[in-house]
This record gives C-alpha cells, structure tokens and sequence, in this order.
C-alpha cells in the first residue's frame, strides 16, 4: 500500500463501519427514494412544479388555486386521494375545472 | 417580419448585422427589415428588440436569485443586460443559459469588490444543472457497508449525474444558502473570508445544497475525479490532519452524490498523493 497516504486500510475499514452503523442512513436514503408523480388540479395558485423549472416560464405560473391544468409532484399512490374543498380531487390527467379566465 | 436582404452586403452579413441590431437599442433597425404593407420595421423592431433583452434578463435573475439578491435588483439589471450583450445564448433552452456568468462577474469591474460573487454565481448555475440532470438510484449505503473491509480502500465511485462540487476561497455556499431563503444557522454570521466547498446533489426531485469545509471539499473533489477513497481520505488528511473522515462518508451516502461503487485489486497500489 501508498507509503505517503495518512490512512491506513484497517482504520479505513473501521471508520466506514463506524459511520454506516450510526443509524440514520437507512431512513435518510428511504425518504429520497420514495416515488413521486405528477398531480394535476391540486396546487394553489403560483405553487405548481413544473419540469422544465427556474428560467423558463412554467413553474409557479398557475393563476389559480386548484388550476386544473397545472400539477404538483406528490408521493406516488396518494394524488387521487387528496380531498379538496367543494368535493375537488387530484387526478393524473389535467383537468379542465379551475382553468384561468 | 419579411425582410430583402441589402443588395449591396453579402446574405452571409445579414444575420450577424440582425444579432448586433436585436441586442443594441441604440442601433439601427436591420437594414431591408419592413412590415408588410413596406412600412418602417423600427417601432416594432424596438418591440421585438426589448422582448429579447428583457426575457434573457429575467431568466438569469431567476437562475441567478442570490447574486440579483446581493448586488440589487436595479444593478443586477444593469449588469444583466451587459452579460446579455456580451453573450448573447448559443443555444435556444433558456435554462442552459448563464454559463459564462461567473466568468463575466469575476471581469466585471463595478462589482470586484464582491470577491464571492463568481463563485456564488458557479453555485446557482450549478444547482440548476443539478436540476436538469438525469435521474439515477443513488448508492445505497447497504452497497458500502457489504463490502469486505480489505477491499474498501481501492473502491472509487460513479458520480450521481446531477452531482457539482464547486470549491471556493470564501463561503460562497454560506452566502448562496443565505441569499435563497435558507435560514441561517442560530447566531452564525457568515464569515465570507473562509473557505469552503458546495456540494450540490439531488437525488430525488430536490436539489440540495451542502458548504463543506476545504477538506471535506477536497475529499469529494478526488472520488469524483475517480480516485479511490483511501487516496480521497488521504488528501482530506493531508489538508487538514483534524479531517472528519467518519462524517464525510456518512455523507457521500447520505448526500446521494454517488450512483454506484466498484472495487479494484489494484486500489491499494494506486496511489502517491499529489
């Protein structure tokens, strides 16, 4: 092994045990991995996403709340199931309520 | 608007004249440019002319909110739009635009006394890279911790493809962070004149942003550059013997800046440190 390198294999090994066996690793990686979809009808006015995002002129440019044409990501399985006010619910198409005038 | 290209200039001068027209409001409007009735083209040149600038302009206030937030908005107009003429995009996503933006504020004279600025401008262009980049899994940390301990040390690192590491001389990711609605830490100041690295990730759908200090920084620039990570640890060492090896593991997985890990039998002969 490198003569100059300050670390030695052994401490390396023991170091990568120690930082993994801390714990939060499992449910950090968990949270990140959690599916998303795109969420149509559900964001107020001037919060939707957008894929193409800062720069162009897509993202936050729903006019307003509940735009049917507009989406949100949310975790996956739970946008059909959002209840909003007046009976509204998410959906994975766009919608043609709450369009803009 | 139709246009008769100028019987005297070759067709080839057209364009470049139109691209000097379109980013100078002093100019002239293209010569043979009219409407269609042959009416004069420079009303609605100065339209056209205006919607350019400003659009281009917009976007780089809304790539670049920390450096419009440090400078003003006012002067960050200014600023804007000589950028714009001096380069103009080459490509038509506005998105990719403001690559040479750090560059041009580092030459820019009215704001060299904000040494941090380039590097904070790096960091947004950065971060909106990141955001565009392909989606890929990040590496587990189960995929680290099944590794055999011998083989640990020559393992090197597939960077995760929205992953940027920009290091700086001063706390341009403490600023960036400042400037883009992060709170700051309880009681910290910024202290602008310390060094620090900005690791930007997403591995999911959001874009984070980490400072790191220089060895920390210097730690992820060797595994991205393909070295193995006892050649990483050792440079992190080497600059800074206090180096946090443990934290900077937990978080080349918990950061999600890598996609995949391979091993080689060579590893451990790889390395003199530079």
């Amino acid at each position: 092994m490198s003569t100059k390198s300050a670390i030695t294999a052994a401490y390396l090994a023991g170091t990568v045990a120690a930082a993994l066996s801390a714990g939060s690793l499992a449910t950090a990686t968990a949270v990140t991995a959690q599916e998303k979809e795109k969420c149509y009808g559900v964001s107020m006015a001037g919060k939707n996403d957008c894929a193409a995002g800062p720069g162009t002129t897509c993202a936050g440019t729903s006019t307003v709340d509940y735009q049917g044409n507009a989406w949100t990501y949310v975790d996956a399985g739970t946008c059909t199931e959002i209840d909003l006010p007046d009976g509204r619910t998410g959906s994975l198409e766009p919608l043609d309520r709450d369009l803009p005038a | 608007m139709p246009h008769a290209p100028d019987p005297g200039g070759a067709a080839a001068a057209w364009p470049r004249a139109f691209r000097t027209a379109v980013l100078d409001p002093g100019a002239p409007a293209p010569a043979g440019l009219h409407g269609c009735a042959g009416s004069p083209a420079g009303r609605r040149f100065d339209v056209y002319r205006n919607n350019v600038v400003h659009s281009l302009t917009t976007a780089l206030a809304e790539i670049f909110p920390a450096v419009e937030r440090l400078v003003g908005a006012a002067n960050f107009g200014v600023l804007a739009r000589a950028f714009v003429r001096a380069h103009p995009p080459r490509s038509p996503l506005l998105f990719a635009y403001g690559e040479a933006f750090a560059d041009f504020l580092a030459r820019y004279e009215p704001v060299r006394a904000l040494v941090y600025l380039p590097d904070v401008a790096r960091i947004e262009r950065a971060w909106l890279d990141a955001y565009h980049a392909a989606d890929a899994e990040p590496l587990p940390g189960a995929a680290l911790a099944a590794l055999a301990p011998d083989r640990l040390a020559g393992s090197r690192f597939r960077p995760h493809p929205a992953t940027r590491l920009v290091r700086s001389r001063y706390a341009a990711a403490s600023i960036v962070l400042a400037n883009r609605g992060t709170p700051p830490p309880a009681g910290g100041r910024i202290r602008a004149g310390e060094a620090e690295a900005a690791l930007v990730t997403r591995p999911a759908l959001t874009v984070t942003l980490a400072p790191l200090c220089p060895a920390e920084g210097a730690f992820f620039a060797a595994l991205l550059a393909g070295r193995t990570l006892q050649a990483a640890a050792g440079t992190a060492a080497e600059e800074d013997a206090a180096f946090d090896l443990a934290g900077a593991i937990r978080r080349l997985v918990d950061s999600g800046a890598f996609a995949a890990l391979r091993t080689d039998a060579d590893g451990e002969r790889e390395e003199t440190t530079p």
